[in-house]
């Protein structure tokens, strides 16, 4: 597990603090380092400079400068930043304002009051330049296709506005300074960082090292198939966050599968890549490759200066083999590089995608004489001829280690080096047939960009559709109009027809409204069990009130917030919870358990520009699970102190809480709570006269027959509102000649009696002669033993007596049989099964008294 | 079995000169009950008939073949085409008899989905052989017909014995609607991402612009016993919401139906029950027997069709056919086995013996309604009757408690040495295969001895009951 905290990323204060605040106990730095152990990376942002802050979605980090930096009395260092918003976080509506076309590079100067500006050091990922423009400026050309981005005008929530000089001078000043780093990066370097990379370049050389490193190595493909940096973090703390002894396994699973082309698509990836690839060359001092650097640093001043750029522009456009190629191109650097034997630790991406490439071709160049003739410092060329040795013969094992598991192993250190090696001759070789043909090399690649290891069809077998649309098709008839008054009112009487208000729930409307309401005021996070018997109305209450909070927020007068609904009954499984919450929150697809832990790190740290989200859970009893993970989750992300969720579970039962869940989830669930009763005749009354409005086409009579029947029964609204649409449907098959008929007491009695009486009586009334003879014989059999049960013999026997006593045929022992099997089919006897012949058992699914009554009439 | 024995014997009455034509009556039998019944066959039938006076040359035959001539064997063939799909297709041709009222109400709540693109759900409820699936697809094949509703309806036709659960039946449901993750004809994908899919496509529809669908969910009690009902309960809460129209008809044989759903699946579906009750008379029996026979007036032989209908008149006033139907009316009500009884009487039917007699039907009344275990004991040999009765002395003596072979073997003994003269005194292995035979045959069980395995799970035993029951 020593992988795990390699992979660690170290954060630290760059200098010392430059303001203390006694009273607050706070220190103030100008700067923060922050370090990589994995890849031995150190960036170092300063006050001023633009960073790229850790987002609940892994794709889109958000935008922000950084302005202060100080670190509390309890030693948590936070940053305080001024924000930026991308185009995507301004909502749809709002985006029309701007009446013309935004790229995607082009970020917004925040001023909306909302968001929090006090964040953790720790959500910094990296830096990034913003540029600050004029509205009709455009951005140069030639860095269209870079991670920069470039600001025009604000936003303040309502509307767009051009950037005041001051905050454009500002800016820009910021940018310059950033511009200098470059320039004054020497200076930049604390001395005894230098000091420290030259030992960890000693310490490369042994072996020991290296298989550590081969272990990083590991690690960083895994991440590098999240491509971009943040992405990377997430998984990382996916890794960190659960131990799970499968995630190598499935790395190498997926690995030797993965293609670049599909990532050659995510541009923004490699943005994010070269970013970090030229941090680390222009910025930071890393060990190993550090040295190098210096090297180049100094040996060819001007070219690094423009090394930024020109590196970008190189690599910007290209894809990722190319980007190899292009590392290639810079051949005295290479050399250098290739010396420095790691072209790992300037990217590990082309590193991995060299591998996949060249497999074949390692094989074909294990003669590594290129290397003999470079022309580097005499002491790194010694130790890497020793090392090349070493790792040859270490090669060659492993080759046929690798043709015989043929499980594409890639924990071996040789086939890491394995790249190195032939990256090298092919550059000696065919330096032209890489740019031409890059696709060759990276045809046989499938990639799955799925963490776990899924199920990938062969690729004969077609696939699912990725952007399949879920649609019906739609009718190639318009739907008719409701002609009569009666089809209108079976209209509006549909439990489909949302109505305009929801009557006889005002109460509860506003005990929930108001719950939620002081929560998103509060910015805080809380839970509400709503619970009660099916059709009282949880549900469309709950619905109501949502879209009432969210007229307010359109009118301003609350802070806006996202709403997510799930279902237990809609799910296959509880797990499934976290994949669709995490969907409708992010929009992305992954498994259950990675979802879960998505989830509670969006939920659990201090998330920085989140709105408040309203999750509603339905049929909550159905995410109960043996170990209540599920449910204890939901309830417990509320309780966070950053979270910002408000959950509604609604349920059918009041105990829920006391009857299945565990203390530690009842008690964090809390005492919200509320009940809805079943609807008293009155109130269901009043909605069928609610809904009904203004139509005529019920006697008053009528509706309140229905009511008081439903009330008496179960207060289920649906039921009400189903008994009156089929008495209406009545009503209206049994008057076709006078048209203007409505519903009467009759029409209503009939519905009621149709959708309530007992069907069994109805059954044994129609069924035939001997069936009922069964039945009697049945009855007189129970009579005699005082046993409700009794074998098929023993019933034979009697139906035989009466069939005697009325004078009939008795039937044969095939035909009793079938009858039984005939009766049973219908559940009015239940059967044991049939192989026990005459001994099979027989007991009646009614009452003796219904049986009697039923056969009496006859 | 009992078909081939006639033909034969008809071998044997009619002699050589006939045996061709008797050959073929038997085989024309067999057929009809096997169901198969090929144009093909008919006409090389037809042909052999009518290729036939020429080859033969006894007087009897030739005035026999006289009367049925070769237009007579055409119409008997007609006959048998016709009234064979009568009887077994039950799909949307036969008239549906005595469930006006419910047509009405189907018709009626399927036209107001397509046409208003209204949401609903039904049950219909009735004994195997009521005729459920006969009504819904006479429903459909009419709604089908009208203008309004052509391909203006979705149709997804489940049968609980298919899709035994909600993942096949989720995808059997986006193979059939032709959702846009369908490939080809499969459907791919985890089953969370199908019913995601499907609740989407569902979701985003509306009353008036999408295209209804109807569910038809077959042996409707199987999906019951789904997990969670997460499929039913799904379609209820979409036909009680405003989503894509949708109907869900659901066919079943239990009447305990309702009791079996989930309370918030119960809720929410709209209790609109059809029940299909086999609820006529015998009158209305013996006019429905009427009805399958007649030969409509479309038919091409007038004169025919004449003779037959006024047959069937007859017969439905003779006593013994009004016996024959009565017994079987009081012994089941539904027209499935009416169809049957009718079947094996109209293969009867030749050009020699053109028209049904009341003694058709009694024999295939006698062969419809025999008692299987009876004719096993007919087939037996005098040493196996011998051990039955021996078994049912010793039944008598213990009140039905077990008994083993040496009892059994004791008892037959007995009776040979004190009561038997003529009988020959079989060895005891001999007497041990006969009843090894009579175990075969299941007239005699063996007890279920106190388990070997005493320690042995409940559910291990209940597997082994369930799965080794054959044995």
């Amino acid at each position: 597990m020593d992988t795990r905290q390699q992979s660690k990323i170290i954060y630290s204060w760059y200098g010392k603090p430059t303001n203390s605040d006694r009273k607050l106990r706070t220190l103030q730095y100008k700067g923060i380092l922050i370090k990589s152990e994995r890849s031995r990376k150190e960036r170092c942002i300063q006050l001023g400079d633009f960073v790229l802050v850790e987002g609940e979605n892994a794709d889109q980090p958000f935008v922000a400068q950084l302005l202060d930096l100080y670190e509390d009395g309890a030693e948590q260092k936070h940053a305080v930043v001024q924000w930026f918003s991308h185009i995507s976080e301004i909502p749809k509506n709002k985006q029309k304002l701007l009446k013309r076309r935004i790229s995607s590079q082009e970020v917004f100067f925040d001023k909306v009051s909302g968001y929090d500006t006090d964040i953790a050091v720790e959500t910094i990922i990296d830096s990034v330049l913003v540029i600050p423009l004029r509205l009709k400026d455009e951005l140069p050309t030639r860095l269209k296709k870079e991670k920069i981005f470039c600001v025009k005008q604000s936003w303040d929530g309502k509307c767009f506005k051009a950037l005041s000089p001051h905050t454009f001078s500002k800016l820009n000043e910021a940018n310059r300074k950033e511009d200098g780093i470059p320039n004054s990066f020497n200076s930049f370097v604390p001395s005894d960082i230098i000091s420290s990379a030259k030992k960890e370049t000693k310490k490369a050389g042994s072996s020991a090292t290296k298989t550590k490193n081969v272990e990083m190595e590991i690690e960083s493909k895994h991440s590098a198939s999240k491509s971009s940096l943040s992405k990377k973090r997430h998984s990382l703390r996916v890794a960190n966050g659960i131990k799970n002894p499968t995630a190598r396994k499935k790395l190498e699973l997926n690995s030797p599968t993965r293609s670049p082309k599909s990532k050659l698509l995510e541009q923004e990836d490699i943005w994010a890549l070269l970013d970090d690839d030229c941090d680390s060359q222009l910025l930071k001092p890393t060990a190993i490759k550090r040295k190098v650097k210096f090297t180049e640093v100094l040996s060819s001043p001007p070219k690094i200066t423009c090394a930024n750029d020109k590196l970008k522009s190189v690599f910007g456009t290209a894809e990722d083999q190319e980007v190899l190629s292009g590392t290639l191109r810079l051949s005295p650097y290479r050399k250098l590089e290739d010396s420095n034997e790691k072209v790992r630790s300037l990217n590990m991406e082309v590193d991995a995608i060299v591998l996949t490439g060249h497999k074949e071709l390692g094989s074909q160049s294990p003669a590594v004489t290129p290397r003999s003739r470079r022309t580097c410092t005499q002491e790194t060329s010694t130790r890497i001829a020793e090392q090349i040795s070493l790792l040859n013969m270490l090669e060659s094992k492993e080759e046929e280690d690798f043709l015989s598991s043929s499980d594409g192993s890639y924990s071996s250190s040789s086939e890491e080096e394995d790249s190195d090696v032939s990256c090298t001759p092919e550059k000696k070789t065919k330096p032209s047939r890489m740019f031409s043909t890059p696709k060759s090399s990276r045809k046989p690649s499938v990639h799955t960009p799925a963490k776990t290891p899924r199920k990938t069809p062969l690729p004969g077998t077609p696939r699912t559709p990725r952007n399949a649309t879920p649609e019906i098709p739609r009718r190639s008839h318009a739907a008719q109009k409701p002609t009569s008054v009666l089809e209108e009112a079976r209209l509006r009487l549909h439990v489909s027809a949302v109505p305009e208000s929801l009557p006889c729930r005002e109460e509860e409307f506003q005990d929930i409204y108001n719950f939620v309401e002081s929560k998103l005021i509060d910015g805080t996070g809380g839970c509400m069990y709503i619970s009660g018997v099916p059709g009282t109305g949880k549900t469309a209450t709950v619905h109501e009130v949502i879209r009432c909070l969210q007229r307010a927020t359109e009118d301003d007068d609350l802070p806006s917030f996202q709403f997510i609904e799930i279902n237990g009954m809609k799910l296959t499984d509880p797990h499934q919870a976290y994949v669709q919450i995490l969907e409708l929150l992010t929009g992305q697809k992954v498994t259950a358990t990675h979802a879960a832990v998505l989830l509670a790190n969006l939920f659990c740290t201090p998330g920085p520009k989140r709105k408040t989200t309203v999750l509603v859970v339905d049929e909550l009893d159905l995410l109960w699970t043996r170990k209540q993970n599920v449910m204890y989750n939901l309830f417990d992300w509320p309780t966070q102190k950053h979270s910002k969720l408000i959950i509604l579970a609604i349920a059918n039962t009041m105990d829920l809480p006391e009857r299945i869940m565990m203390n530690r989830v009842s008690s964090r669930l809390g005492l919200t709570r509320m009940s809805f009763q079943p609807y008293t005749y009155k109130q269901l009354q009043q909605i069928i006269s609610s809904r009904l409005n203004s139509v005529k086409a019920f006697e008053e009579d009528a509706i309140q027959l229905v009511s008081r029947k439903v009330a008496a029964l179960s207060g289920d609204a649906r039921r009400c509102l189903d008994i009156c649409r089929r008495a209406a449907e009545i009503c209206e098959f049994s008057s076709q000649k006078s048209t203007d008929e409505i519903v009467r007491m009759t029409h209503i009695t009939q519905a009621i009696d149709e959708m309530f009486s007992s069907p069994y009586i109805q059954a044994i009334r129609n069924a035939s002669l001997h069936e009922q003879i069964f039945f009697k014989a049945i009855l007189a059999e129970f009579r005699r033993v005082g046993v409700e049960e009794a074998t098929v013999q023993q019933v034979y026997r009697q139906h035989i007596a009466l069939c005697r006593m009325e004078g009939m045929q008795s039937p044969t022992v095939s035909d009793i049989l079938a009858i039984c099997a005939r009766l049973g089919a219908c559940r009015l006897l239940l059967l044991e099964s049939s192989s026990k012949y005459l001994h099979m058992r027989v007991r009646l699914n009614i009452s003796q008294d219904d049986v009697m009554y039923a056969l009496k009439d006859d | 079995m009992e078909l081939r024995g006639e033909g034969s014997g008809g071998v044997g009455r009619a002699g050589k000169a006939r045996r061709g034509r008797s050959r073929e009556a038997g085989g024309q039998a067999a057929r009809a009950l096997l169901g198969i019944e090929r144009e093909g066959r008919a006409r090389a039938r037809r042909r052999r008939l009518t290729a036939s006076p020429q080859i033969e040359s006894s007087a009897m035959n030739k005035r026999k073949l006289k009367e049925s001539s070769g237009t007579d064997g055409e119409c008997i063939s007609q006959v048998q085409k016709m009234l064979r799909e009568r009887l077994c297709h039950h799909r949307a041709m036969g008239k549906l008899f005595g469930i006006d009222q419910q047509y009405k109400h189907l018709l009626e709540l399927l036209k107001q989905t397509t046409v208003c693109g209204e949401s609903n759900s039904a049950l219909i409820i009735g004994p195997r052989g009521s005729g459920k699936t006969a009504l819904l697809n006479r429903v459909l094949k009419d709604l089908r017909e009208m203008k309004q509703v052509k391909e203006n309806l979705l149709e997804v036709h489940l049968n609980g014995l298919l899709q035994t659960n909600d993942k096949v039946a989720l995808k059997e449901i986006t193979r059939q609607l032709h959702l846009e993750n369908v490939v080809g004809d499969k459907v791919f994908g985890s089953f969370a991402e199908n019913l995601a899919f499907l609740l989407e496509a569902l979701r985003k529809g509306n009353r008036t612009s999408s295209c209804p669908v109807l569910f038809v969910l077959d042996e409707f009690d199987l999906f019951v016993h789904h997990k969670n009902q997460t499929l039913l309960y799904n379609l209820f809460d979409i036909s009680q919401s405003a989503q894509t129209p949708v109907t869900v008809i659901g066919l079943t044989c239990r009447q305990d139906i309702l009791e079996l759903l989930e309370k918030r699946v119960k809720s929410r579906f709209s209790h609109r029950r059809i029940y299909l009750m086999n609820s006529f008379a015998f009158k209305q029996y013996i006019r429905i027997f009427k009805e399958q026979l007649s030969l409509p007036a479309e038919f091409p032989d007038k004169a025919f069709a004449q003779k037959w209908n006024s047959n069937i008149q007859l017969l439905t006033e003779d006593k013994t056919v009004q016996d024959i139907l009565q017994n079987l009316f009081h012994y089941s009500k539904d027209l499935r086995s009416l169809n049957f009884l009718l079947m094996l009487a109209v293969s009867n039917v030749t050009v020699r013996h053109p028209l049904i007699t009341a003694s058709d039907l009694q024999e295939a009344s006698k062969q419809y309604r025999m008692d299987s275990k009876a004719n096993i004991v007919h087939g037996l040999s005098v040493l196996e009757i011998c051990l039955i009765i021996a078994m049912k002395h010793l039944n008598d003596v213990y009140e039905g408690e077990p008994f083993n072979f040496q009892m059994v073997y004791n008892e037959f003994q007995k009776f040979i040495q004190r009561k038997a003269h003529c009988m020959y005194n079989f060895e005891k292995p001999v007497v041990m295969k006969a009843f090894e035979h009579l175990l075969q045959l299941e007239l005699v069980k063996p007890i279920e001895r106190p388990s070997a395995y005493p320690n042995c799970p409940t559910d291990v035993k209940q597997w082994a009951a369930s799965s080794l029951s054959w044995l």
